[in-house]
């Protein structure tokens, strides 16, 4: 699905992201993992075109010019949901589809899906992000990311924010989501057991470069250097 | 230049229609019922074109502007008195720009302060000079306010003293003259000589002691204005300059040639209706017995004095606020008109915000007395410097909170939108202007209650509102009168900041509200 080529990120003359090539299948869930500032947030940025870049990014093929056309088939989840306060949880998520012009009756129609798939009620989406609890302002998100049905979700650090028990909860529940939907997902991290918990292929990164990638048990069996095998440690360990 | 008209509606006076009928402007027809009230509101600020008498900022004046106006109305032409308009280059320069009609001024002020440069020999020498800028003084009213020295009427008795030259023979008596009148080349040197006084001592004391001096019986003579209310208050006797040394301040109204001839009839009407003893004694009436200056206007005018103080009271009040509310309206109105595009161009373009915002700070800090008076050649006299000076001072907190509203979103939720997929307009408009609105608003109430207190300002260049009784409570020494200005104002700023605080509530998201946390 995405095809990156020498994708460059540099602010001010520091490096934020080196020179980097990746292919992203479709359908695939690629894990996104490293110390903070090791630029795993970069490159996520770089695939919405939040973040200015050199080099080119192809979606589907095609090099992406104009980021605001093709966002309406990307979905977009960071740490805190990033839900707007003074919308309620319902105005969020109806929000772009609005925008794009849809009926009524679909945003209606699309909006019950999606509170079924997410596990929420019509009382808690007449609710202001305030009033929620922080698992349900992630629901929230996950909607408002899924509203006009994209083709690939990018999550940045989605659970952090959430304590143990929400955390595993919510976390089974987005694997099952991605499953059902076979949709495209990239998620930042740094925590070890969650990129082992949702599988596929990881992406270890350091300095604003890819270190290592490959499934979760390669990297574990087999680390390229002594940095992967510390943070994999360290990882374990805490 | 009247820049008033600006201001003023065509004859039709009506407000341009709203093009709701267009679908993609109908959004805008928000600003445009902006505009429309913006325009209604200016009728109350400037009336039909009756005949205007201007007055400078002390009683004589009023009560003279006050007797011009009632001959006029008497006469059945239309009049309206701005009072306390300032001193006498703004009234001079508003009757030569037509922002006025007529003033009551002194033949020796023209001479010796406006048209000093002029040089003139006497006071024949002023009609064509006058002539040339297209004013004129009608008759004299029969007195004459200027320089003269005073003595107790029991000492005048005791030492048979009537003639300034009856001074030379009783050098034992203790002179004092306001400091000014020792320095003045024309003063007591030049007095002393024309007199034959060199052998009499003289101290310089302050004008307002000298009164109270010389009814003390420390000193016996001093330099007093020929007109003073103290003269009659303190029971004094002018001394009659025998020897015509004081050059004539003879009062009369200067006009615009242009005025209605039927006006100028009723001006020249007023010849000789007064003296210095008359005049004086109607300064008295109003500034110690308290008398209000139309009510001594109508006493000169031998009318009858007009029942119903109290109740004109409230009128008044009502009127005043009106005034000050239209001059805070409008002038608040034009800046979120400006300041709020200004405001968000800032925060979209720091380039241009480290312009704008700066400038916005600069024009903060010209002294407001400066910044109405500047305004005055560009603008006249009257509401509109008041109100470009209020809508000035509005631009700083309304841009200021505006960008700082904007810059200050959190930048998780800009991505967000972003990341949405949301235009640009779309994303002002329903995400970061919501976000902004609290201290937007915040910004807008801080320009508001700063509108209210500077207008009262306004009175001074003639703008009316609660500085009107201000002005005069200052003028007349009387706290009750200084109270029925500064009392509504404060009230009208308290009620402002009520407003504001419902208003913010009732459009404020309910997801920004405190109450929504939970």
């Amino acid at each position: 699905m995405y095809q990156l080529d020498a994708v460059h990120v540099s602010f001010g003359g520091v490096e934020a992201l080196a020179p980097t090539s990746l292919s992203i299948a479709k359908g695939e869930t690629l894990v996104l993992l490293g110390p903070s500032g090791s630029g795993k947030s970069t490159l996520l940025r770089c695939l919405i075109g939040l973040s200015p870049y050199d080099g080119t990014i192809r979606l589907d093929g095609a090099p992406v010019r104009d980021w605001r056309a093709v966002r309406r088939r990307l979905g977009y989840v960071i740490q805190e949901g990033g839900l707007f306060p003074h919308l309620s949880a319902r105005g969020n998520v109806v929000l772009a589809a609005r925008e794009f012009g849809w009926e009524t009756s679909r945003i209606e129609a699309r909006v019950m899906e999606l509170a079924q798939l997410v596990g929420l009620d019509d009382e808690q989406l007449a609710r202001f992000p305030a009033q929620l609890s922080g698992g349900q302002r992630q629901r929230v998100a996950m909607m408002r990311a899924l509203m006009l049905g994209p083709d690939a979700l990018l999550l940045d650090e989605p659970l952090s924010a959430l304590d143990p028990v929400t955390r595993l909860r919510l976390a089974g529940e987005l694997r099952d989501i991605f499953a059902r939907l076979g949709m495209t997902v990239v998620m930042v991290t740094h925590s070890l057991r969650e990129a082992r918990f949702f599988g596929g292929r990881a992406i270890l990164m350091r300095d604003g470069r890819i270190v290592q990638q490959g499934p979760v048990a390669e990297l574990e069996s087999a680390p390229a250097d002594e940095f992967v095998a510390e943070f994999l440690a360290a990882e374990s360990a805490l | 230049m009247n820049g008033r008209g600006i201001l003023v509606p065509g004859p039709s006076g009506t407000p341009p229609n709203p093009p709701s009928s267009i679908p993609g402007v109908a959004k805008r027809s928000g600003w445009w019922m902006l505009c429309a009230l913006l325009l209604l509101a200016i009728p109350t600020l400037s009336h039909a074109k009756p005949v205007t008498i201007g007055s400078k900022k002390f009683t004589e004046s009023v009560i003279l502007a006050e007797m011009a106006r009632l001959a006029l109305e008497q006469a059945k032409i239309p009049a309206q008195h701005r009072r306390e308009l300032g001193g006498s280059r703004i009234l001079y320069d508003a009757v030569e720009a037509g922002d006025i009609s007529a003033y009551p001024e002194y033949t020796g002020t023209l001479r010796f302060e406006i048209l000093a440069d002029r040089k003139l020999p006497d006071d024949a020498a002023l009609g064509s000079v006058l002539a040339r800028r297209g004013l004129a003084l009608s008759r004299p009213l029969g007195f004459s306010d200027g320089y003269a020295l005073a003595i107790r009427a029991d000492t005048a008795r005791r030492y048979g003293i009537a003639r300034l030259s009856d001074l030379a023979r009783h050098p034992e008596l203790t002179v004092a003259v306001s400091n000014e009148f020792v320095d003045r080349a024309d003063g007591w040197r030049a007095l002393s000589a024309a007199y034959g006084l060199g052998a009499i001592k003289v101290r310089g004391i302050d004008h307002d002691l000298a009164y109270r001096a010389l009814s003390g019986g420390q000193i016996d003579v001093t330099d007093v204005y020929t007109t003073d209310a103290e003269i009659a208050a303190y029971d004094l006797v002018v001394l009659k300059d025998d020897r015509a040394f004081f050059p004539r301040y003879d009062a009369a109204f200067l006009y615009r040639r242009d005025l209605d001839p039927r006006a100028v009839a009723v001006l020249n009407g007023l010849a000789g209706r007064l003296d210095e003893a008359k005049m004086r004694e109607l300064n008295r009436k109003v500034r110690i017995d308290g008398m209000s200056e139309t009510d001594a206007a109508r006493e000169a005018l031998g009318l009858a004095a007009q029942a119903g103080q109290e109740d004109s009271r409230w009128r008044r009040l009502l009127d005043r606020t009106r005034e000050h509310f239209a001059l805070v309206a409008v002038a608040l109105g034009l800046a979120l008109v400006i300041a709020l595009p200004l405001g968000i161009a800032s925060a979209r373009l720091p380039r241009l915000g480290s312009l704008v915002l700066p400038l916005t700070g600069l024009l903060q800090t010209i002294p407001s007395l400066a910044l109405f008076v500047m305004l005055i050649p560009l603008l006249g006299i009257g509401a509109a410097p008041t109100i470009a000076a209020l809508f000035l001072y509005s631009l700083l907190p309304i841009v200021r909170n505006t960008h700082a509203g904007l810059t200050g979103i959190a930048p998780p939720l800009l991505d967000s939108a972003e990341a949405l997929g949301l235009s640009r307009r779309t994303r002002l408009l329903r995400i970061e202007l919501p976000l902004a609105l609290p201290t937007i608003l915040a910004g807008v109430r801080t320009a508001a209650v700063i509108a209210v207190g500077l207008a009262t300002l306004g009175a001074i260049i003639g703008a009316g509102g609660y500085g009107q009784p201000i002005l005069t409570g200052i003028r007349l020494a009387n706290n009750g009168l200084i109270l029925e200005g500064a009392v509504p104002a404060a009230v009208f700023a308290l009620v402002i900041e009520g407003a504001f605080h419902l208003f913010e509530r009732a459009i404020t998201p309910r997801g920004l509200r405190p109450s929504a946390r939970r």
